[in-house]
């Protein structure tokens, strides 16, 4: 079994967001990258069904040099080889598309994306590139169990949950729930000295075009100061929410 | 030109996040002079739809296929789209709709943009305003495609009432198959979600223990509220992580947000932080999210939050 498993290189949760170049680009001075969180559960659950199947597994990453750390910590907490696929996108169907090039020469069984990266929030990657593979996605996967050939799925939904059965090839956005937060591994010693070891190729991008185009940046308005309601005095606030903000 | 609305329901009834996207949409039309269609699949209700200035509705019988089905939705929806001339599609925020707009792009061959928080700012091409960085910021993004789906945030437009006629046309439903088969939902129908949550009121660890959640969740039935939680909340297993709001949980864009025993982690924050109006309790004035909050009581919430429900209760007389 053939598992590839898309990850963005985003900016650390606790990271402050700020612009240059007159507020067209991410300013990365100082900012820490991790793994996309939403793609590390569905990393974590691809390592779980190669202990369980032996089935191979492969992260790809689009985007420069400076993305090949969290590919090398990829490998070290469990994948088998990785793939840096040489482009700084613009959108998410340039990323979705260079994806679809790889998954065009070698067959995948299944391909993990997550729900959304936590920088731009696109929450396509995973669906247009199944689509344009033609290939079944799953979105907001919150479950992935194996019945002999058939896979058990669950999608989050709006208020509660949808129960799906499905067979391989299938594309599915990973989230908090395919696995905890105590289940992700943290690479020990060993699986990082073979980290170096294990194949981290380079390919050009085959595809360039791209649909949208961030023009610039801003960061919301300061906010003033919270205004402070006495702990005895609950009236005053129910007053406050009711006639001054208005929302209940 | 055409604007067209994907209109979600649910047993035939018309979602409030579809009526959002359908005031935008006719915002669009307007400014534009274009048609404003709707697509909706077994719709019930259709006569609401007249308030919100509708032109056409494509109502599509599913033959009592009660489940979600991208495939076929987008299929039925990208032959309407060639059919009408649809220059720019639009879906909501739903968990449904963000799951068939990047689906129906492709199919459509447009661009597709999320967290579409403004009117577009430009037309030819258009340009529209998104947030980022889970709220952190925003961005101006172009299209540059003949056709664009938006996916607009909940709450950021809001509903906005348009008399009209609409003409109602029925469309079959289309037969794609695939290898992915719904057989069961799990809803807990009696409850507010998050996403449709006008008022939401949201726990952390300060509440010490998931035996106390009845604080919560009694604030949260007197205000018609859904109920969420902080990140430490969900790892403990103390509530179902279907509740964890913030970076790596659900994004919250509700009118009034109401953290109790919430810290106010920057993750947390920025998962909220497009909710209009936010409201702290906590004991420790030194708490972050005095700073994030409009309104705010550095108070015990085990008095304050009973004191609450049992005030609002004798205001609203139940």
């Amino acid at each position: 079994m053939n598992i590839l498993v898309c990850i963005s290189n985003v900016p650390d949760t606790t990271s402050k967001i700020n612009f240059n170049e007159n507020n067209t680009s991410f300013d990365s001075q100082g900012v820490q990258f991790i793994i996309n969180p939403n793609d590390e559960f569905g990393l974590t659950r691809a390592i779980w069904l190669q202990q369980k199947l032996g089935a191979k597994v492969t992260v790809v990453t689009v985007g420069d040099s400076t993305c090949e750390a969290i590919l090398r910590k990829c490998l070290a907490i469990g994948a088998d080889q990785a793939i840096r696929i040489d482009l700084k996108p613009q959108d998410g169907f340039q990323v979705a598309s260079c994806l679809a090039s790889i998954c065009k020469k070698t067959e995948y069984d299944l391909v993990i994306t997550g729900r959304e990266s936590i920088d731009y929030n696109g929450g396509m990657v995973g669906a247009i590139l199944a689509t344009q593979l033609k290939i079944p996605y799953l979105a907001n996967c919150i479950q992935l169990e194996l019945d002999g050939d058939n896979l058990n799925l669950q999608r989050e939904i709006d208020g509660g949950k949808e129960i799906l059965t499905a067979t391989f090839p299938l594309a599915i956005g990973a989230q908090k729930g395919l696995v905890e937060e105590k289940d992700l591994i943290i690479p020990n010693m060993r699986g990082i000295m073979q980290a170096r070891q294990k194949p981290l190729e380079v390919v050009p991008p085959e595809i360039n075009a791209c649909n949208s185009l961030v023009q610039n940046y801003e960061k919301p308005a300061e906010k003033g100061p919270v205004k402070l309601v006495d702990a005895e005095d609950i009236d005053g606030l129910i007053d406050l929410l009711e006639n001054e903000a208005k929302v209940i | 030109m055409t604007v067209l609305v994907f209109i979600e329901s649910q047993d035939g009834v018309i979602k409030k996040a579809s009526l959002e996207a359908i005031s935008y949409g006719r915002s669009i039309a307007d400014n534009q002079g274009h048609n404003l269609i709707g697509v909706g699949f077994s719709i019930k209700d259709s006569q609401i739809l007249k308030s919100y200035g509708l032109d056409k509705l494509y109502n599509i019988d599913t033959q009592g296929d009660y489940y979600f089905n991208v495939d076929r939705y987008s299929s039925n929806i990208s032959s309407i789209v060639e059919k009408e001339k649809v220059s720019i599609a639009i879906v909501s925020a739903s968990a449904d709709s963000r799951y068939l707009g990047p689906v129906l792009s492709v199919k459509i061959d447009a661009a597709y943009l999320s967290n579409v928080i403004e009117l577009p700012s430009q037309y030819e091409p258009l340009k529209v305003k998104r947030s980022c960085f889970t709220n952190k910021a925003f961005n101006e993004t172009q299209s540059e495609k003949k056709c664009t789906v938006l996916s607009l945030s909940s709450n950021s437009f809001g509903l906005k009432e348009k008399p009209g006629k609409v003409e109602v046309i029925s469309e079959s439903y289309s037969n794609l198959t695939n290898n992915l088969k719904v057989s069961s939902l799990d809803k807990a129908t009696d409850k507010v979600s998050i996403a449709d949550a006008d008022i939401v009121v949201s726990g952390g660890r300060g509440l010490k223990g998931p035996e106390n959640w009845h604080l919560i969740e009694d604030l949260a039935e007197v205000l018609g509220a859904a109920t969420a939680c902080s990140k430490p909340v969900s790892d403990m297993g103390w509530r179902s992580h279907s509740e964890h709001v913030g970076q790596t949980g659900k994004p919250v864009a509700s009118n009034l947000y109401i953290a109790i025993g919430v810290s106010g982690a920057i993750q947390h924050i920025a998962g909220i932080n497009s909710s209009k109006v936010k409201v702290v309790i906590n004991n420790d004035p030194e708490a972050p999210f005095f700073k994030a909050a409009d309104y705010g009581i550095v108070g015990d919430a085990f008095e304050v939050v009973p004191t609450l429900t049992e005030k609002l209760k004798a205001r609203k007389k139940i």
